[in-house]
Parts: C-alpha cells; sequence; structure tokens
C-alpha cells in the first residue's frame, strides 16, 4: 500500500501534468459551470480593446446598428413567413448578432427577449471547447444547433442555428435565429412534457454541435435528428429556414463590414454592449435604496398537487441590484417543472427589456452588473440531473418577480421608462396536442392560444384582454381555421371570454378566453396541458387590487359531442360553464383535474375545455369607477354578484342603470365592514402565522423569510417533512399518484373489511 | 416633503412615517414594514374568485381552493382603504415586501431638487399622459 500526502501542494510541473493529463482524457464535455453560471459581459478582447482606444465614431457606431436592425429584422420575417412550426409563423423566434465572445448586441425588434441573456452561453461554449478542437473547429459557412437549455436555452423546445462571421480566419461575430419549434421527441409530443420524470424524457438533448460544415447541411447528423423527433418533415424544414435566414442577415452584415471595416463594426458592436451595461447601472441608481421581496407560490407538479415556493429579494444600493432566490423551494426530481438557472435568468432579462427599460438595445449587458444569488438544487436553479420537460413553470415566475417588484421600485422614480403596470398572466394555457392527422402525418405541437396571456392594469387603465404572451409583445394567437386544415381537431369555442375572470381592483386586469376542443376523423390523437394555477392562483394584484382566479381542466369523456351536435344543433352552444352545469350530453362522463395533463388519448368528440387566465387588478377595487362596473355587467364581463360583492356597486339589472346613492352607500358600508372585520397587523400574524405549513399540505420551500427548507420526504414509512438548509434535503421524489391512489384504496377496504367482518384470504 | 411610494402610502421624509394618500393617516415608522401600520384579514379565496363551475360536483371550479390559498387583505385604519393583497399558504408569514433606506430616499430626493408629489407620474408616453390627466381631472386619480 502506497501512503499519499495529500497535503503536499503539487508542484508547478505536476500541475501542468495532471491539467495535461485531464484535458487529454476528458471522458465527458457536459455543460461548463463557469459559462453556465456566468451571465456578465466577457471582458474587452485585445482587439476590443485596440479599437475601443483608437475611438471610435458615435455616428457611424449609430448607422451600423440601424443596418444591423434592418438586417435583424429582415431575417426575422423570413423565418415567421417561411417557418414551419406552429412557433415560428405566430413570431415565437428571434434573430440576433454577437460578439466574438458571444455577447448579445443586437437582437431582432420583434420575438423573444429573452434570448438577450441565454446565447452566450452556446456560443462560448464553441468558442471554449470547438473552437481549437481539431474534428470540430470553427469554419467559414459552419453551423452550429443547439437546444439543451443545461447549454443555456429559454427551454428545450427552441432550436438555434448559430453561424459565425470571420475575417482573416478570425471569428469576429456570430449571427444566430432561434425558434420554438415544439416538437423535440420529449416523452410527450409537443416538446414540453408535462410527464417527464428524467432528463432523458424531455426529448433532443442537443448540446452545441456542427450541424452545418463549410456551408454544407450535414445529412447523417439531420437523419439522426428526424429519426429522433416526431415530425421529421418539421426538422427538415426549420432548419433550412433558419439557415437562409441568418446567411441573409450575414450577406447584409457583410456589406456593413466591407463598408466600414472589420475594427469599426467591431467597435461598434462592442460599445452597445458597453453603453447598455453604462446605462443599466445609471438606471439602477434612480431607484429608491431598500429591499423588495415577493414570494411566489406554485401549487403543482403537473402530476400532482403541492405547494412550492419560489422566493425572490432584490436589494438596491447606489447603482447594484441584488436578486436572492434563496428560500425557493427544492427541485423535484422525477418531476418536469425545475429549470436550469439561466432560463430562469432569461425570463428575468424579458421583464428587464419589456417592462423595465424598453427603449434599451436588447444586449446581454442589460442584465450584466445585477447580481444573482442562487443556490443550485432548487427547482429555479435545478441541477443537471432534473427533468426539466417543463421549466417555464419557474422561469415563469422569475419574469412575474421582476415585473411586479419593479413597478414598486419604481413607483416613486421622477423619470419613468415604461408604465406601472400589475402582473401579466403567467401561464401558457393552451393545449398541446399529437398523434396522426387527416393527412396521415404523424405530428406533435400546440395551439397558439398560449400568445392569448390577458395583460395586468395599469394605474390610469384596464388591462388589456388577452393581449400578447409575457415573452413576446408581437405574438400572434394565430388563425384556427387555417390549424384546422392540418390537424384532426376543432375549436369548438374559441375565443370566448369567461365571466368574472379578471384582477379585480380599481383598474381591473385584462380577461382571458376559454378554448373547447374535441378530435375527430382521426387513427390517434391526444391532447396534454403543462400548466399550473388550478388550486393556487398564478399571479397576485397590486396595490390592493387581485390576482387571477385558479383555472381547471374540464373534460366530457365517453361521449361523441359531434355526434349529439348533428342530432341536435341546439347543443352547440358550449361554454365550460354551461356543459359542465348543466351536462347537455347525458352519455357523458364529466371531469375537472388540475392543468398538468400528461398525454391522453382523446375519442372522437371527446370535449377537452380550458381557459386563458387573467391579469393583475390595480388598486382598490372600491375605488373603481361604478359606471365601468355597470359597463363590465351590462357586457356579461361580470355577474351581478361581483359587481356587489368585490366592487359593492348597485344597479337595476334589468335596465343596468346604475344606483348612485345606493353604490355610495354600499361602499361605505365595505369600508366599515373592513375597520370592523380587520385586525392590528400583529394580533392578525399571532392568530394567522404557524410555525409549519399545515401538517396534509405537501409544502415545499422556506416557511417565511428563514434559510431552512421545508419539504416533504416520501419514505419507506410514508410521507415525513423534512426541515433544513437545502445542501442538507434529501433528494426530493414524489410517488408515482397512481399508487399513492391504490395504497389509499387498499387502505379503505381493508377498514371497510375490518369494520363489516369479512374474513379475505388473499393468495400473496 | 412626501414621497409616493405605492398607490396608498407615501413616506413622509420630515417625520419619517408612512402615511396614507387617501387620509393623511399614519401607517407607522417608515424605516419598517408599512403592514405593520395595517388592520389585516384572512379571506377565503372562494369569495373573491368565485366558482364558475358547481363547487358540489366537482374539485376544480376557477376558485383557490383555501386549504392551499388565503388572500390577506391589508386596510388603512383610517380610511378602510384596501391598500394590498397578498395571496398566501395558510399561516404562512406575511412578506416583508418593501423596507426603504430612508436616509438614501432624503439625499435622493435632495439631490433632485423636485417635489416628488408634484414630479410623480405613472408613465412615460402619450397614452399615460392622456388617462392620467382625464382621471386627475374628475378625481378619479390623486
Amino acid at each position: 500500500m502506497t501512503a499519499i500526502d495529500e497535503t503536499r501542494a503539487l508542484t508547478a510541473q505536476e500541475q501542468e501534468w495532471v491539467d495535461k493529463f485531464m484535458d487529454e482524457t476528458t471522458l465527458f464535455l457536459g455543460p461548463d459551470p463557469e459559462i453556465m453560471r456566468d451571465h456578465a459581459i466577457s471582458a474587452r478582447s485585445d482587439h476590443e480593446e485596440i479599437v475601443l482606444a483608437a475611438g471610435v465614431d458615435r455616428l457611424q457606431v449609430e448607422r451600423i446598428r440601424k443596418r444591423i436592425a434592418g438586417a435583424l429584422d429582415e431575417g426575422y420575417e423570413m423565418c415567421e413567413a417561411q417557418g414551419a412550426a406552429p412557433g415560428a409563423k405566430w413570431g415565437d423566434l428571434t434573430t440576433a448578432i454577437y460578439t466574438a465572445a458571444g455577447d448579445v448586441a443586437y437582437l431582432s425588434c420583434h420575438g423573444v427577449i429573452a434570448f438577450s441573456a441565454i446565447l452566450h452561453h452556446p456560443i462560448r461554449y464553441i468558442m471554449k471547447y470547438w473552437k481549437d478542437e481539431p474534428t470540430v473547429g470553427i469554419h467559414e459557412g459552419d453551423g452550429f444547433i443547439h437546444n439543451d437549455a443545461r447549454f443555456g436555452n429559454i427551454h428545450n423546445t427552441d432550436q438555434s442555428m448559430i453561424m459565425p462571421i470571420i475575417r482573416d480566419g478570425q471569428v469576429i461575430a456570430w449571427v444566430a435565429a432561434t425558434i420554438h419549434e415544439g416538437e423535440n421527441g420529449a416523452c410527450e409530443p409537443g416538446g414540453m412534457p408535462s410527464g417527464s420524470e428524467t432528463p432523458f424524457d424531455d426529448g433532443l438533448r442537443m448540446s452545441p454541435f456542427k450541424i452545418v460544415e463549410r456551408g454544407h447541411l450535414r445529412r447523417d447528423l439531420l437523419t439522426f435528428l428526424q429519426h429522433s423527433v416526431r415530425d421529421p418533415k418539421l426538422q427538415l424544414a426549420d432548419l433550412k429556414v433558419k439557415i437562409t435566414a441568418v446567411r441573409k442577415i450575414m450577406e447584409r452584415i457583410d456589406k456593413v463590414i466591407d463598408e466600414v471595416g472589420v475594427d469599426t463594426f467591431v467597435g461598434a458592436l462592442r460599445t452597445t454592449v458597453e453603453d447598455v451595461d453604462v446605462e443599466v447601472r445609471r438606471r439602477i441608481s434612480e431607484l429608491p435604496d431598500g429591499t423588495y421581496r415577493m414570494d411566489q407560490f406554485m401549487d403543482s407538479t403537473l402530476k400532482e398537487n403541492i405547494l412550492i415556493k419560489f422566493a425572490c429579494k432584490i436589494t438596491v444600493k447606489g447603482d447594484h441590484m441584488t436578486i436572492d432566490l434563496r428560500g425557493t423551494g427544492p427541485e423535484i426530481l422525477n418531476r418536469a417543472i425545475n429549470s436550469p438557472l439561466c432560463s430562469v435568468k432569461s425570463m428575468f432579462m424579458q421583464a428587464i427589456l419589456a417592462f423595465w427599460w424598453p427603449d434599451l438595445p436588447r444586449c446581454t449587458s442589460a442584465m450584466s452588473c445585477i447580481e444573482i444569488i442562487s443556490d443550485e438544487g432548487t427547482w429555479a436553479d435545478a441541477s443537471y440531473d432534473a427533468p426539466m420537460g417543463q421549466s417555464l413553470q419557474a422561469s415563469f415566475r422569475g419574469f412575474s418577480a421582476m415585473q411586479a417588484m419593479y413597478s414598486r421600485m419604481s413607483f416613486s422614480t421622477p423619470h419613468k421608462y415604461s408604465n406601472v403596470v400589475a402582473n401579466w398572466f403567467n401561464q401558457i394555457n393552451t393545449f398541446l396536442w399529437g398523434g396522426i392527422t387527416q393527412h396521415g402525418d404523424m405530428v406533435g405541437n400546440l395551439c397558439a392560444d398560449l400568445n392569448g396571456m390577458p395583460g395586468g392594469a395599469k394605474p390610469f387603465k384596464d388591462g388589456e384582454d388577452a393581449v400578447s404572451p409575457l415573452f413576446c409583445a408581437m405574438a400572434d394567437t394565430a388563425e384556427q381555421e387555417v390549424m384546422e386544415e392540418e390537424v384532426p381537431f376543432m375549436q369548438l369555442v374559441s375565443k370566448r371570454l369567461v365571466r368574472d375572470n379578471m384582477g379585480f381592483g380599481k383598474f381591473t386586469g385584462g380577461m382571458g378566453y376559454e378554448m373547447i376542443v374535441a378530435a375527430e376523423g382521426t387513427p390517434q390523437w391526444g391532447f396534454m396541458t403543462v400548466t399550473s394555477g388550478a388550486k393556487f392562483s398564478s399571479i397576485y394584484g397590486m396595490y390592493g387590487g387581485y390576482g387571477c382566479g385558479a383555472y381547471p381542466l374540464a373534460m366530457v369523456k365517453g361521449t361523441n359531442v359531434y355526434e349529439h351536435i348533428r342530432r341536435d344543433n341546439s347543443k352547440f352552444d358550449l361554454s365550460i360553464e354551461k356543459v359542465m352545469n348543466e351536462r347537455p350530453f347525458e352519455d357523458g362522463k364529466y371531469l375537472t383535474a388540475h392543468m398538468g395533463l400528461q398525454f391522453d388519448i382523446a375519442k372522437d368528440g371527446e370535449l377537452y375545455m380550458i381557459s386563458q387566465g387573467a391579469g393583475g387588478g390595480y388598486g382598490d377595487p372600491l375605488e373603481r369607477d361604478p359606471v365601468a362596473v355597470v359597463r363590465d355587467a351590462e357586457l356579461g364581463r361580470i355577474s351581478q354578484k361581483v359587481a356587489e360583492d368585490i366592487f359593492a356597486v348597485v344597479y337595476d339589472p334589468a335596465t343596468f342603470r346604475l344606483d348612485v346613492e345606493g353604490t355610495t352607500a354600499a361602499r361605505q358600508a365595505a369600508r366599515q365592514a373592513r375597520l370592523q372585520r380587520g385586525k392590528p397587523f400583529e394580533e392578525f400574524c399571532a392568530e394567522f402565522v404557524t410555525p409549519e405549513p399545515p401538517a396534509e399540505l405537501l409544502y415545499y420551500g422556506s416557511w417565511g423569510d428563514v434559510e431552512e427548507i421545508t419539504a416533504t420526504e416520501f419514505t419507506i414509512d410514508g410521507p415525513k417533512r423534512v426541515t433544513a438548509p437545502l445542501k442538507q434535503l434529501p433528494i426530493i421524489m414524489v410517488p408515482d399518484r397512481r399508487e399513492v391512489k391504490i395504497a389509499a384504496l387498499e387502505a379503505r377496504i381493508a377498514e371497510l373489511e375490518t369494520k363489516y367482518g369479512e374474513d379475505v384470504q388473499r393468495l400473496t | 416633503m412626501r414621497v409616493p411610494m405605492t398607490e396608498y402610502l407615501v413616506i413622509d421624509l420630515d417625520t419619517e412615517r408612512w402615511t396614507c394618500r387617501v387620509c393623511d393617516g399614519d401607517m407607522g415608522d417608515a424605516h419598517d414594514s408599512y403592514k405593520k401600520g395595517t388592520l389585516a384579514y384572512d379571506r377565503d379565496p372562494r369569495e373573491i374568485h368565485q366558482p364558475i363551475i358547481d363547487p358540489t360536483r366537482y374539485e376544480y371550479t376557477f376558485s383557490p381552493d383555501p386549504t392551499y390559498c388565503r388572500i390577506v387583505e391589508y386596510y388603512c385604519p383610517g380610511c378602510g382603504t384596501q391598500i394590498e393583497t397578498e395571496y398566501l399558504p395558510p399561516g404562512h408569514p406575511p412578506t416583508i415586501d418593501l423596507l426603504i433606506d430612508v436616509d438614501a430616499l432624503r439625499r435622493q430626493w435632495q439631490e433632485r431638487g423636485v417635489d416628488p408629489e408634484q414630479a410623480h407620474i405613472y408613465g412615460p408616453g402619450e397614452d399615460a399622459q392622456k388617462y392620467t390627466a382625464l382621471h386627475k381631472a374628475t378625481g378619479h386619480i390623486r
């Protein structure tokens, strides 16, 4: 046995040998923590240093910016017009230009801003690992593809085409196009599986690799990708679309470089990145110093109801901002809700560039100087081994935290760059679908109704109904009739607002609409839903306004409504409320569930019904203009009960004439009632606050502002609550809900057998 | 000097107190959480987000589940204005959502040299200015 002196430091020569050995024998190049944990802009390269030291012509920089913006918008429009993915058609994509080191210098005006915070990761990976790798290298005409969020992405449905701009053998910039492709070969169709239980259920796991070699698309790799997904035609079509769009952008940029020279071009990119960094620091210094906090609670693993916290605290001091996510619940190692930190950061960026400072160029530097504190191992900072099929559950909470807290941080500032606004709805309440179409094609994707998210109320105006997704201001909800030519289901109800579905307030949040779908004429078809918020509202109100309600999945199974409607067309008068309460299809089985529906085979004519959510309300509902309340009631947007209970407005339901005196009296009474029932805060806390969550609640996260995390561990003896610092928690996995149900049923049977004295002999 | 910090609260830099913008009532020490100066109420969420589908037949009804979610309403003890709401699991400690460095706030406004209440706006652009002016004219916005 050889004794090793572990206390002795290696000599420089020995360290060199160790490093060389490790370099030469690396078995696997996974995501690089040095790259993945860092969202700051890179240091100036030697080239950038020389160029900037020589001075830049600001006017020239501005001209170059405009030319780049034009080129990127042209590329964006090409993708939107030619893309095969539903996501491309509605604008869920982006084009961008990057510095040689990968910092985003400019993004297309339309599209998903969050990509500003994400694609530097794969480019840095390519530059670090593939540039000097003899079997890969970077050459003119090369193109790299990637999708895996572990290497930097919003989520795994998005696929990028990243191409270098090379001059004199050196990479001087990158151009990329990224499209939400949807289908990616995951365990369920559509690319966002709510049912994934391991990272291998999430579908394609493309680390950045070269698929275009000196201008030629690699057919062998393409075939591998097509073989790995449900929609091989889509995989090919959109690869070509992205390659064509990127090349068109590069053509435009080549002309710019030819005109101004490499140095001026490189200087312009770097100047933009640095300008934004300086401006962001200045804008932070305009905010009041202080600590701002928002806790959010998510009610589902997408398989069962739990309650998991997304904690967020922002500290502002001078020109420094810190975002602290500690207190957030642990990752759940066999559920799809986990997100890598980079994806959460990308949604921070979405809020920053869409709702904080929309006038800034879309650069990596818009968030570069903001410090982010997070411990790996939470559902918002998941480890490599966690499934991330529906990572938007965590990352969109990151958006909501940033959006709500900025309205608070910036409220007092005399110069504003955007309006104070309550929370946007933050769930992608839509149907994902898959199966065999009426044309015999195997497909998998989703309805564009996720883009119908309602907007939050402003201090001077109601939020807009079903206006746009939080991640893309210009996204379209698409033409349902066009989709119906391609897929074997109809939206029997497509855009009907659900009454009372708004964030109540002095100004109300926008309303969402319901969707009712049923398939027909297909050998196999199914639907999924992938969201939370059926038991705990997913967004909250602002300054006395309320948040959204809760949203169920409703289904009518075991009947063919098309047959019913063909026999009696008066039955084609559908709404969730009407169908579920009146039950017009007598042979149907009526069900409600939370919004995490794993791929469910839909027989002909079975109804699946969901609703978009609502935007947050702003201000005390008792301050809402009574005339606006009556108008909402007359339009059927709210019920009389809500008008009376929430807004304390009295009117004649026959004529919709406002009772001014009655309303004044009702509002006075409502305020008096508040003063009667409200308790001084300390007294309230003494009654309301408990030392730990209710015993029956599966709760994950800090309970209050404490370091320790509460979780439920499922042991051999059943569920056991544990409270410990994150690093000391056991691995958290949730048992199969069917096993839980079977165990409960078996226990009940045993109880009844004992109760009634039945002696049952079971073979074992 | 009074700085509007939320729709319903100012920090009075002279007294260093939170103050209600509706009734001018005192809401506590500005160095601490404004919530300590409020009246609070534990609201069953089903009373606000009322069921759309029959709660006697279905578990999921468009209403939050009161065993998961409570709405804490915060009122001004002077005028009863609902200044905040907070969605919490039952028994979860209320969040200290706003702690301001009052000295830094004073320095910031001294440097700006303007009256914070006069300078306050809700946002840029014609849209914000137009609607804000419209509602201010009718007294609907303070």
